[in-house]
């Protein structure tokens, strides 16, 4: 009898850790795909991620996504006439969730920032990262946050950087 | 852009060039340029207060961790209506955010415990993407002869339902800062513009912001941490704000220095036109712009930056200038120091051009281990100018206080 109450206790405790185990996982779910690097049909999964209003503006070098959230925050997605995004853009009250913007790229960003964190002297302000694959610049301060990514390698040509703000 | 394109392709041309006036102060010229100076003038007179019951004494020192250009305080914190108190030295006196947040571990166990910790959790994250985390508990602070009861204090605990810390908190990319190697102070006593640190956002559950980092948390062991709404008194919010007096904005106050030095004392002033020692005299007023984040606007190389600010939690000017050569923090690496100009614009129309100048970071920091007050040093940005700690020096810079930033003023 007591073995079969302490099976029952040890399976109850197992289900009840798979429970936690899976709504750990399903917190934090790695997005499906984003906007840093993909393709035009990712715009629209960023902007039903921060619930935004869409507005397209196509250029001859490249098409302008804005996507804008409620809270006043703007994301401006660079679509290259290849047809991939090849930069990100923010402003605004709130950081948006770089994860979902960054994709598969967040990783790489974020084993970086980690690394410069440790270098002295310190920057106290905005973060800089330059790397072949990758330049990420992250900055502003409190209820004003800033940035821009973009990967050079998908930078339509004679585009030049300082157009992508 | 166009403009500046061209003012770019004629530095380009001419590798020693005085600036043509339409081109603005900076640029890739190396040298000083003299007009720039001609332009700006040099800094007015300046009155730094004695220490008093509304002003508090701050230095510029490294602190614990020897961050260059960083003012720290004391600030005492008490349990609310009680003499169970602690004063926390090394807190970083920071104009671009808003509110107390303290680490736990300057805290005694008199004061907080993680046990003991409510339910409220706050995640932040910083311009550098890095993110603190943990409880709201309140606290009488009291700093100088200042006091505010009952103020609503951001403690940074990594331990607080560390398992249960919203994903979001790490969205920014960046370390956890809950401790004094990665925060480099005790705390911060975020002075800014605003009173409160998210404001009417919030407040309202309908307004909850969606695929963005949202700052407050109601956690529980088995329910983890869930957005939650806050009304805004009991926000984290600009202790000064509470103040019983000189309630309504602050002066930092910092003398000039010629080139690198070991450390400066200055003051923290609260209140502005409450005292004798805290009008605003000669200072220009340039209020914030409500349509730009509350930021006000910087004219440099003939591009408007509206979104720019004045931030001592800042530790160099940042601004876009891509003529000049920067190292792999961003910090820029001129061969030459750079004197450059800028203009800032209110809201309210006033403006004034500022000069400053531009060395080596890399050069300075390799000749001058040993000291932490860099006047010339600068990094790159992308957006926005952010007067950082260096536009302190020799100029007594007033940051006002209202609740959502409407009407609030930035002076010097």
């Amino acid at each position: 009898m007591s073995m079969v109450i302490q099976t029952t206790m040890r399976f109850l405790m197992l289900r009840v850790l798979l429970v936690v185990i899976a709504h750990v996982v399903l917190a934090s779910p790695p997005p499906a795909s984003a906007a840093l690097g993909g393709d035009e049909t990712t715009v629209s999964v960023d902007q039903a991620s921060m619930k935004g209003t869409l507005r397209s503006t196509p250029g001859k070098a490249y098409t302008v996504h804005e996507i804008k959230a409620q809270t006043g925050t703007v994301v401006r997605e660079y679509l290259s006439p290849a047809g991939k995004i090849f930069a990100v853009v923010w402003q605004g009250p709130f950081l948006p969730d770089l994860r979902q913007l960054f994709g598969s790229h967040f990783e790489q960003f974020s084993q970086s920032a980690q690394n410069l964190k440790g270098q002295h002297p310190r920057v106290r302000g905005p973060l800089l990262i330059q790397e072949p694959g990758l330049v990420v610049q992250t900055g502003g301060h409190m209820r004003a946050y800033f940035g821009r990514a973009y990967i050079p390698e998908l930078v339509p040509q004679g585009v030049p950087i300082e157009e992508i703000q | 852009m166009k403009g500046t394109r061209i003012c770019i392709l004629i530095l380009a041309l001419f590798a020693v060039w005085t600036l043509p006036v339409g081109c603005g102060g900076g640029g890739g010229s190396n040298g000083s340029s003299g007009s720039s100076g001609s332009v700006c003038g040099s800094l007015a007179a300046q009155t730094i207060a004695a220490t008093t019951t509304n002003v508090q004494p701050i230095t510029v020192n490294g602190g614990p961790e020897g961050i260059v250009n960083s003012a720290y305080t004391s600030v005492t914190v008490c349990a609310p209506g009680t003499a169970t108190c602690q004063t926390i030295a090394n807190v970083l006196v920071d104009t671009g955010s808003f509110g107390l947040r303290l680490l736990s571990s300057a805290l005694p166990a008199a004061l907080y415990t993680t046990a003991t910790a409510g339910n409220l959790g706050e995640c932040v994250i910083f311009a550098d993407g890095s993110y603190v985390w943990g409880p709201l508990q309140e606290f009488d602070v009291y700093i100088a002869g200042e006091k505010a009861s009952s103020v609503p204090v951001h403690v940074l605990d990594p331990t607080f339902y560390a398992i249960k810390m919203p994903s979001a908190c790490l969205s920014g990319g960046g370390p956890n800062d809950d401790t004094l190697a990665e925060l480099g102070a005790n705390g911060i006593l975020g002075i800014g513009p605003i009173q409160y640190d998210c404001g009417n956002d919030c407040v309202n559950d309908t307004l909850y912001p969606v695929g963005q980092v949202y700052p407050y948390y109601n956690c529980s062991s088995l329910g983890g941490c869930v957005k939650t709404d806050v009304p805004l008194s009991q926000q984290v919010q600009n202790p000064v704000a509470l103040f019983s007096t000189d309630n309504n904005g602050v002066i930092v106050e910092l003398p000039a220095v010629s080139g690198p030095t070991a450390s400066v004392n200055g003051s923290l002033v609260f209140g502005i036109g409450t005292q004798s020692n805290n009008g605003l005299g000669s200072a220009t007023v340039f209020t914030l712009n409500p349509n730009y984040l509350y930021s006000f606007n910087t004219i440099f190389n003939g591009i408007s930056y509206p979104y720019s600010f004045i931030d001592s939690g800042s530790n160099g000017y940042f601004f876009t200038d891509s003529t000049i050569s920067k190292d792999s923090n961003g910090w820029y690496i001129p061969s030459s120091t750079l004197s450059l100009s800028a203009t800032n614009k209110g809201y309210n129309g006033n403006s004034s051009n500022v000069c400053f100048s531009v060395s080596n970071a890399d050069s300075m920091f390799g000749t001058y281990p040993h000291d932490f007050v860099f006047n010339n040093l600068a990094g790159y940005t992308v957006g926005y100018f952010d007067w950082g700690l260096p536009f302190f020096y020799g100029r007594n810079v007033y940051t006002s206080i209202t609740p959502d930033g409407n009407g609030s003023y930035w002076a010097y």
